[in-house]
């Protein structure tokens, strides 16, 4: 492979695993299963990006099961979200060049929704600081966390080299948070992974005192440690599959702590907010069936996103939840989020149940931020 | 003055050394089009790293960065060569994709900005001319 002799883009790829395997003292390359890619919106990647991954496209193909991360806008439904032509037919250009290279172009942050769902234990090389920390720890796979082009080469090879998260020895938790709060919602799971992620940094924490956790708010939680934080994987006793040793070094988290870093979240004023978007990480049916409910009868009066992967619109499609929803004037962004959207400048405030969602609205886009629950959302937008 | 270190991205290059001790952010922190640090506050704001032997200890921030070095190259504004004290992630798949020259584990204290360097990626080796 790395001769050239299966072509110039397994060539590239190649280069790329050896080198983060010589860098990171790997001593093998091994297989991975499946593979997450990020860096899809035009909005990073620049022509030289679309550039890039056309040449890969040239005599390159996936060779295990590989999916995206959201692109820069609804890739059907653009226009009605504001995107310009221009910006369109680069996005288009781009996730051309992605079919070309064989990857299921679904554009997810939750491939594991979409039938990129690995097993516990096997090795896998995804990007998407939220998708790794959610697939490290909720389903127990292994994955370092990998940027755009390494899931790329990874994809390519289907190898990636055996280094940090995918050996057992570097899985062990570091720290032990001993959680004293109750967790009743989404935006609690979220203001715990700010108050946790900020403290431990790229630790990896044995978390203890969560009761009961759904798929919804683990997914947040997951998004929201890795943001502040920059941990791949997180323990939580009585809910993730994988063993630990308990570690010496322990702090505390009560309610204090998620009252703070809900406020640390909160620097919109009212009548600030222009943008109400949810999906970060992208909706689960669960989330579109509870959206259906609280939408049901009513108008929004501010710009509404509901991000999600087109395949899980599709079930809400089949059970009129999306009638209910586009009824009230909301509007589902599929294949994209308010994180990697080109929306600055256009809004000026955004309400959003996502820890993660503050981060990249103030930090890409400028906005001020409002951190609500998911029915506080759905208020904010009809009032 | 002959400094040893270790490939990241083999080739051979010569040129100006632009010499920090702070990591850079390709993504946000360089412009792609004219090859200026922009990161507010960075020891090398305002200057260009196009053509120079980009001397600094490591990269850091968003995976982006190493797309915005592939967009450097093809606008002709990438740097010559990279030395680095300890690549990481970013830089080396930056480096390899837009075959820049890049070798680390070098003594960067070293080497001063505008000082002469001819870097051999392939040995590993960084002369101080």
């Amino acid at each position: 492979m790395l001769a050239g002799k299966k072509g110039n883009a397994v060539k590239k790829s190649m280069e790329i695993l050896v080198a983060l395997g010589e860098i990171f003292g790997a001593k093998r390359l091994i297989d991975v299963a499946s593979v997450q890619v990020a860096g899809v919106s035009y909005h990073n990647l620049g022509d030289a990006g679309l550039e890039f991954l056309e040449e890969l496209a040239k005599d390159g193909k996936v060779r295990v099961l590989t999916t995206l991360n959201p692109a820069g806008m609804d890739l059907e439904n653009w226009k009605n979200l504001g995107i310009s032509p221009e910006f369109a037919e680069k996005q288009k250009k781009v996730i051309d060049a992605f079919e070309k290279l064989g990857i299921v172009t679904t554009c997810t942050c939750t491939p594991y929704f979409v039938g990129n769902f690995p097993r516990f234990g096997e090795h896998i090389a995804w990007s998407e600081s939220s998708a790794v920390a959610f697939s490290n720890s909720v389903i127990g796979a292994f994955t370092n966390k990998e940027g755009g082009p390494s899931a790329l080469a990874a994809a390519l090879t289907g190898k990636t080299p055996e280094y940090g998260l995918h050996l057992k020895e570097n899985r062990q938790a570091q720290v032990l948070v001993k959680v004293k709060a109750k967790l009743e919602s989404t935006r609690d799971f979220g203001a715990l992974g700010h108050a946790i992620g900020k403290k431990i940094g790229g630790k990896i924490p044995l978390i203890k005192g969560v009761k009961k956790a759904s798929i919804e708010e683990l997914k947040t939680f997951s998004a929201s440690i890795a943001t502040y934080g920059g941990t791949g994987l997180y323990h939580i006793a009585g809910i993730t599959p994988a063993k630990t040793s308990t570690p010496k070094e322990e702090f505390l988290v009560t309610e204090d702590d998620l009252e703070a870093a809900k406020a640390a979240l909160n620097d919109a004023v009212e009548g600030e907010i222009d943008l109400v978007a949810v999906g970060c990480p992208h909706c689960s049916i669960k989330e579109l069936q509870k959206l259906a409910r609280l939408l049901n009868g009513k108008k929004v009066k501010k710009e509404t996103w509901i991000c999600v992967a087109r395949p899980v619109k599709s079930i809400a499609d089949k059970m009129g939840y999306s009638k209910t929803i586009e009824d009230s004037g909301a509007k589902f962004a599929c294949d994209t989020c308010m994180a990697v959207a080109p929306l600055k400048g256009r809004f000026k405030g955004l309400a959003t149940d996502s820890a993660k969602g503050c981060f990249y609205g103030r930090g890409s886009n400028s906005f001020k931020t409002k951190f609500c629950t998911l029915e506080e959302c759905i208020k904010e937008a009809t009032q | 003055m002959k400094l040893n270190g270790r490939k990241i991205c083999a080739g051979k290059a010569e040129g100006e050394a632009l010499v920090t001790s702070q990591g850079i952010s390709f993504y946000g922190g360089v412009d792609p089009n004219s090859g200026v640090v922009v990161e507010k506050g960075h020891e090398l704001e305002g200057k260009s790293i196009a053509g120079k032997v980009l001397v600094f200890p490591q990269g850091k921030g968003s995976t982006v960065g190493s797309y915005t070095m592939y967009r450097l190259k093809k606008n002709g504004k990438a740097p010559a060569a990279i030395i680095n004290k300890e690549c990481e992630t970013i830089v080396a798949v930056g480096a390899i994709i837009s075959e820049i020259p890049c070798v680390d584990k070098i003594d960067i204290s070293q080497i001063k900005s505008s000082q002469r360097v001819k870097v051999d990626a392939v040995d590993g080796i960084v002369e101080v001319l």
